[in-house]
């Protein structure tokens, strides 16, 4: 049953993968502005035009470019960057795990934070606190995550710097790693000045990604929790003499979580896609910050290679959010 | 019942102790009394080839890379020429030959010599259209190379007056033969050499590039020995950089930030015009065919006012596309802001603030300082003598392809930087009909224009130059708004050497 599932998922994975990548290559093409214009020199003539054109491919027409384009995807060549002049492929998996640490750290950051509010939103339900705590979440989620990064800069940048501003790890590091996750690699390594300057570097923006999430967290979780503690069975946990924490914890979490995991799965895809315009408040070379510089030079085999990987995660992710649903939830699993 | 908590004062004080000093650990120091110099910096590098593709006519990465390359002609900072590594360079009598003179006693950064052979392969590639140099239609001008010690002597295929000036200007670095030919385009890509000051140490994409002093520099070896060039693109963090001591020196941030952080201890700052000016093309469609329209469009504009109120003041205000500094600045040309003129001019064309002339002027929304907020600004002072524009937005890329096609608005705000200051680069390619960035395509200016992009004789070019200037202004072709001022603030521990071209150069960075 659950193989069955994974089939059809990788199936209409690859379908949607499909479609998306030929709704972004007519889109980056149709879209005002071209890369050959921008970098027109001023005395060009027709030719040199022509000429510039014909380089970088776009005077053959759109389905002959988009048949080149994707026989090269489907063989892992998704082309060269035009400003950057890389391999797409190796350009964009070079930055996915900076990402993808920064987003797995956001949520790391927005369960626990989120998590603990609506314990305690629960724990004091029906009291000031849980006004309180109402309207501090209704604040945080109100607040856009970009706003959150520049009040963090103003606050631990500035009025008191004791985190760093912009990019990713300190310049003056070496740092000779096998992969660019330089957070997880550094503590397998036992590299304890990357880890601290990687955490460094990643607390801000992951506090910006975070907040707004775990706000969500936090209602979602203790509405959950609120509904699932006057059930028969927590209140038999407190007749046998648990206290009031103890049954949230160990009687009502694990039953209220489930919808909210459903929550996080969904609002991760939309992390990810937030970390575009945190990455670029920190200067952090994540993909977002990549994509930007992307659309701004309109270096279309650059954009086509990050709008696939990002829908590509998004799938990936949505799937994997689906199966552990699945899995947790046992009239799913045995249904 | 009541929870109770097992964090302690203590233990939250010890915990917020740890959690700072773990994270200060990754804070990088100030170069403050150190070998060492940060600088926040407003535009990644994308490539390290520049001399090819969109990044080598980039303005604002020509910075990085004369850090680490040399050009054929160097540039001092108030524009005028000085020898790089050509110490000696002109053109034969009759025009048809040149010579250039090859500085001895170079190295490249892997230690190799840097030879004759070096600048004609430059020059070659260069010129070659498959090698994607975005200004191969100047360097294909010269070829058939001869060496004779360290003279080299070219055929001029096609006679270029600002040639020399050409080398000291995009895409005109002298990359290493041998070394290029080993390794291959990738392979510089991922370890490029110069001759410059500066060797790259590390690069990052996106993030950073670390350079080292290279010691044998022929020009001495800079003041510090390493500089990290952090790329920070959004100006706000640029401002929290340079407040917060994590980097040394910034630029391009908002005018009312610099003026609050040179007001600050510790800090200091250089504001000096650029190469860079913003003005408004006019197409010759619609009702800017109508003279009167496009002077008392001009007429009405108060520069003044715009830069003493929008910009703080930082900004001069320009009558023509040649900026104070320019080869071809002719202070004798004004043009003045006078209401009542342009109110006539209207009339006489039948428009009036009752009866207004109504067209779509297009601009950028935070690409330049104000750049929205000016286009605002002079709606409203067109409104006032019967003027009714319409302001569309536009991005970077699409204003590139409307004028690159010719189908911009009848107004579009836009910048043009020219830090050679040649005025074939200013008012010649955005005024000559057939280049693919002029807007107002009319014959008399190509007749004009046209026959300065060959003139041999210095004088007279540039005498021609100041002659079209003024007859622009006379016609209304163009509307000039200002010569803009770059901002850069520093540690006063520093000292920066400011650049009219707009180069922020780390080797011009010392000790106060």
């Amino acid at each position: 049953m659950l193989l069955k599932t994974v089939f059809v998922r990788l199936l209409t994975t690859a379908i949607t993968l499909f479609g998306v990548a030929v709704v972004v290559f007519t889109l980056v093409r149709v879209a005002p502005g071209n890369p050959i214009s921008m970098m027109l020199p001023p005395g060009a003539t027709e030719e040199d035009i022509a000429a510039l054109t014909a380089l970088y491919g776009f005077d053959k027409s759109l389905p002959h470019q988009f048949m080149i384009w994707i026989g090269g995807v489907i063989q892992g060549d998704f082309g060269t960057s035009i400003t950057l002049r890389q391999p797409v492929d190796e350009l964009v998996l070079g930055r996915l795990p900076a990402t993808l640490e920064l987003s797995l750290m956001a949520l790391l950051i927005a369960l626990a934070l989120g998590g603990l509010v609506a314990v305690i939103g629960a724990r004091k339900r029906s009291t000031g606190t849980e006004v309180g705590l109402d309207l501090t979440t209704g604040a945080v989620l109100s607040i856009p995550d970009f706003l959150w990064g520049l009040i963090f800069v103003l606050l631990f940048g500035v009025l008191w710097p004791v985190l760093s501003i912009s990019g990713r790890v300190d310049p003056r590091l070496d740092i000779d790693f096998t992969t660019n996750f330089y957070f997880f690699e550094g503590l397998l390594r036992g590299r304890w000045d990357v880890v601290s300057s990687t955490f460094s570097h990643m607390l801000m923006p992951a506090m910006s990604l975070a907040l707004p999430l775990a706000a969500m967290i936090a209602q979602l979780l203790k509405q959950n929790l609120k509904e699932v503690l006057n059930q028969d069975y927590t209140t038999l946990a407190r007749v046998r003499g648990f206290s009031e924490t103890s049954v949230i914890l160990r009687e009502a979490l694990q039953n209220a979580a489930l919808p909210t995991l459903a929550l996080v799965g969904v609002q991760f895809t939309f992390l990810i896609g937030g970390t575009v315009i945190v990455e670029r408040l920190f200067a952090y070379e994540g993909l977002g910050n990549m994509a930007i510089d992307a659309v701004i030079n309109r270096d279309l085999p650059l954009i086509q290679g990050i709008v696939l990987l990002f829908a590509a995660l998004f799938t990936v992710i949505n799937l994997l959010v689906d199966l552990s649903y699945t899995f947790l939830n046992p009239r799913l699993r045995n249904g | 019942m009541t929870a109770k908590s097992d964090l302690t004062r203590r233990g939250f004080i010890g915990t917020s102790a740890a959690l700072t000093a773990l994270f200060a650990s990754g804070i990088p120091l100030s170069a403050q009394g150190t070998d060492s110099l940060t600088i926040a910096y407003n535009v990644p590098v994308q490539s390290w080839d520049p001399t090819t593709g969109p990044a080598a006519v980039n303005p604002a990465l020509q910075s990085i890379y004369l850090a680490v390359y040399d050009r054929y002609i160097a540039q001092r900072p108030d524009l005028t020429f000085d020898a790089g590594l050509l110490t000696d360079w002109g053109f034969s009598d009759d025009k048809t030959k040149l010579t250039m003179t090859v500085r001895e006693g170079v190295k490249w950064h892997n230690g190799d010599d840097f030879t004759p052979e070096d600048v004609i392969w430059s020059l070659e590639r260069a010129a070659n259209p498959d090698t994607g140099n975005p200004m191969q239609f100047v360097w294909s001008k010269i070829g058939n190379f001869t060496v004779d010690g360290n003279v080299i002597t070219a055929d001029v295929l096609s006679f270029e007056p600002a040639l020399f000036k050409w080398m000291a200007f995009l895409t005109a670095f002298i990359l290493p033969k041998k070394y290029y030919e080993e390794v291959g385009a990738e392979g510089f890509e991922k370890a490029p050499i110069g001759t410059g000051p500066y060797m790259v140490d590390a690069f990052e994409q996106g993030a950073y590039v670390r350079l080292k002093a290279f010691a044998d520099y022929w020009g001495g070896a800079p003041e510090f020995e390493t500089v990290t060039v952090k790329f920070v693109t959004d100006a706000a963090s640029r401002v929290a950089e340079i407040e917060s001591g994590n980097s040394d020196v910034t630029s391009n941030m908002p005018y009312e930030e610099y003026d609050r952080l040179i007001a600050k201890d510790g800090l200091s700052g250089e504001a000096i015009p650029v190469t860079d000016i913003g003005m408004i093309f006019l197409n010759d469609i619609d009702v800017m065919l109508d003279k009167n329209v496009r002077l008392a469009a001009h007429h009405a504009i108060d520069k003044q006012l715009i830069i003493d109120r929008l910009l703080r003041g930082y900004g001069v205000p320009l009558a023509t596309l040649e900026a104070p500094g320019y080869a071809a600045y002719d202070d004798s040309i004004t043009f003045d802001y006078d209401v009542e003129k342009a109110k006539e001019l209207l009339a006489a064309s039948g428009y009036s603030t009752d009866n207004p002339v109504t067209f779509t002027i297009q601009t950028t929304r935070g690409f330049k300082p104000k750049d929205y907020e000016m286009i605002q600004a002079i709606v409203g002072m067109w409104r006032k003598v019967g003027i009714e524009a319409e302001i569309e937005v536009y991005e970077i890329a699409k204003h590139y392809e409307l004028r690159a096609t010719d189908t911009l608005a009848p107004a579009a705000f836009y910048n043009w930087g020219n830090s050679i200051g040649d005025p074939s680069t200013s008012t010649g390619f955005s005024m000559f009909g057939p280049s693919p960035h002029a807007v107002w395509d009319s014959p008399d200016l190509i007749e004009k224009i046209g026959p300065l992009f060959v003139e041999p004789d210095e004088d007279n070019r540039i005498q021609g130059f100041k002659d079209v200037s003024r007859y622009i202004a006379e016609e209304g072709y163009v509307i000039p708004i200002l010569q803009y001022v770059m901002p850069v603030v520093y540690a006063s521990s520093l000292a920066v050497t400011p650049y009219t071209s707009g180069d922020l150069l780390p080797q011009a960075i010392t000790k106060a």
